[in-house]
């Protein structure tokens, strides 16, 4: 399965999901008003203490944060400009913190264990006649429908090619639409055959 | 909802997913400007599927993405997301989704392309950069109009895939019409 989880037994690992979410959640609220450069650099050297606790392929996580290094350059430049670089900082390592915290949550659980964590914030739901279960069913579809996608694409761009030599790009966008909804009505009425999707009250 | 919505949102949230995951497309028009094929899907889910079904779409994305998928473009995902500054866009993509496809059904009797460029243009850019912005500004600490200029290099881009998305609503709707589940819900 595609995911960011990390395999491993660290103490953050054992910790059970809806402690980590809820710890998280109260992280975020605790350091919104904090503006002290002092006690943000000591948040993110306490997350990266953190991260050194969890082992050598944690730390490699931290890469994750490769793809935002251009938007903090940016970030710091408008609070250059506007005379503020401190407060530029200071956002920055919010920023830094915050999403190495909430990487670290989603690196040390299993996608079923967070889904399992969630489920009681979606019982609401059923007051509007959706069963959490039929949640669990549109994710479950959701997941298996990618690789398939991507299938589908490929033998697109290989029809593609053969007939024109070029690849397809953007012009087997319309196709690969129509081709998806006749697969989506397929799998509705594989659906309905089998009973169809969980209705919502009771299990 | 019936199962056939269920289906139809859990295949726009996997179309949204792909795009991502797709090699960037090669425009030869676009300037150099960088563009990822995903912010499509939000404009493509309301257009394809209404405002009620297209919202759901994204908001199905976005859980998966919380759960740990990496879904978004670049292999991003998990929970760091949702707390780095393009959170707003993300967000955004919900009501993108919904303004486009309230849209596309209140001009139903519309030609499709024109009705879907519109939906597109103003769910994808107008909605779009409104969440954006505002995301930019509260996570990145900005004043409204700096973040507004870091957004600008995005917009033609934007608006290519907003012409896309309406050639692709009116390909699907003389190819199989029934698809165009904004236009006979």
């Amino acid at each position: 399965m595609i995911s960011l989880y990390l395999p491993g037994r660290t103490w953050l690992h054992r910790m059970p999901a809806g402690w980590k979410l809820l710890a998280l959640a109260l992280v975020s609220l605790a350091i919104t008003p904090v503006d002290s450069v002092a006690v943000m650099t000591g948040l993110v050297v306490a997350v990266l203490a953190l991260y050194a606790s969890l082992g050598r392929a944690a730390l490699a996580q931290i890469a994750l944060l490769r793809p935002l290094w251009m938007l903090f350059v940016i970030l710091l430049a408008l609070h250059w400009w506007s005379g503020d670089v401190l407060f530029g900082v200071l956002v920055v390592l919010r920023i830094v913190a915050m999403v190495l915290l909430a990487n670290a949550v989603t690196m040390t659980t299993r996608m079923d264990a967070m889904m399992d964590a969630v489920e009681p914030l979606l019982m609401p739901l059923r007051l509007f006649g959706v069963a959490p279960r039929r949640v669990a069913l549109a994710v479950a579809m959701m997941i298996r429908l990618i690789p398939l996608l991507f299938a589908l694409w490929e033998a697109l761009n290989e029809s593609y090619r053969a007939r024109s030599g070029r690849r397809g790009g953007w012009r087997l966008l319309a196709p690969f639409c129509i081709q998806t909804l006749r697969l989506s009505h397929n799998t509705a009425e594989a659906l309905a055959a089998r009973g169809g999707a969980p209705r919502g009250g009771h299990r | 909802m019936k199962d056939r919505s269920l289906v139809q949102i859990a295949l726009y949230a996997a179309i949204f997913a792909m795009l991502g995951l797709l090699p960037r497309f090669d425009l030869p028009f676009a300037g150099g400007v960088p563009i990822t094929a995903q912010s499509m899907g939000a404009m493509l889910a309301g257009v394809m599927l209404g405002a009620w079904r297209g919202a759901l779409a994204i908001v199905l994305l976005l859980f998966v993405v919380a759960l740990g998928a990496p879904l978004l473009a670049g292999g991003r995902g998990g929970l760091g997301v949702f707390f780095s500054p393009s959170v707003g866009f993300i967000f955004g993509w919900i009501a993108v989704a919904f303004v486009a496809g309230w849209i596309m059904q209140a001009l139903r009797t519309a030609p499709v392309f024109p009705s879907a460029l519109v939906a597109a243009v103003i769910g994808g850019i107008l909605v779009m950069y409104a969440f954006g912005i505002a995301g930019m500004s509260l996570v990145g600490g900005l004043a409204p109009l700096d973040a507004a200029k870091a957004c600008l290099i995005f917009i033609p881009g934007d608006t290519i895939k907003a012409v896309l998305v309406a050639l692709i609503a009116q390909t699907v709707a003389r190819g199989m019409p029934e698809a165009l589940l904004s236009r006979n819900a």
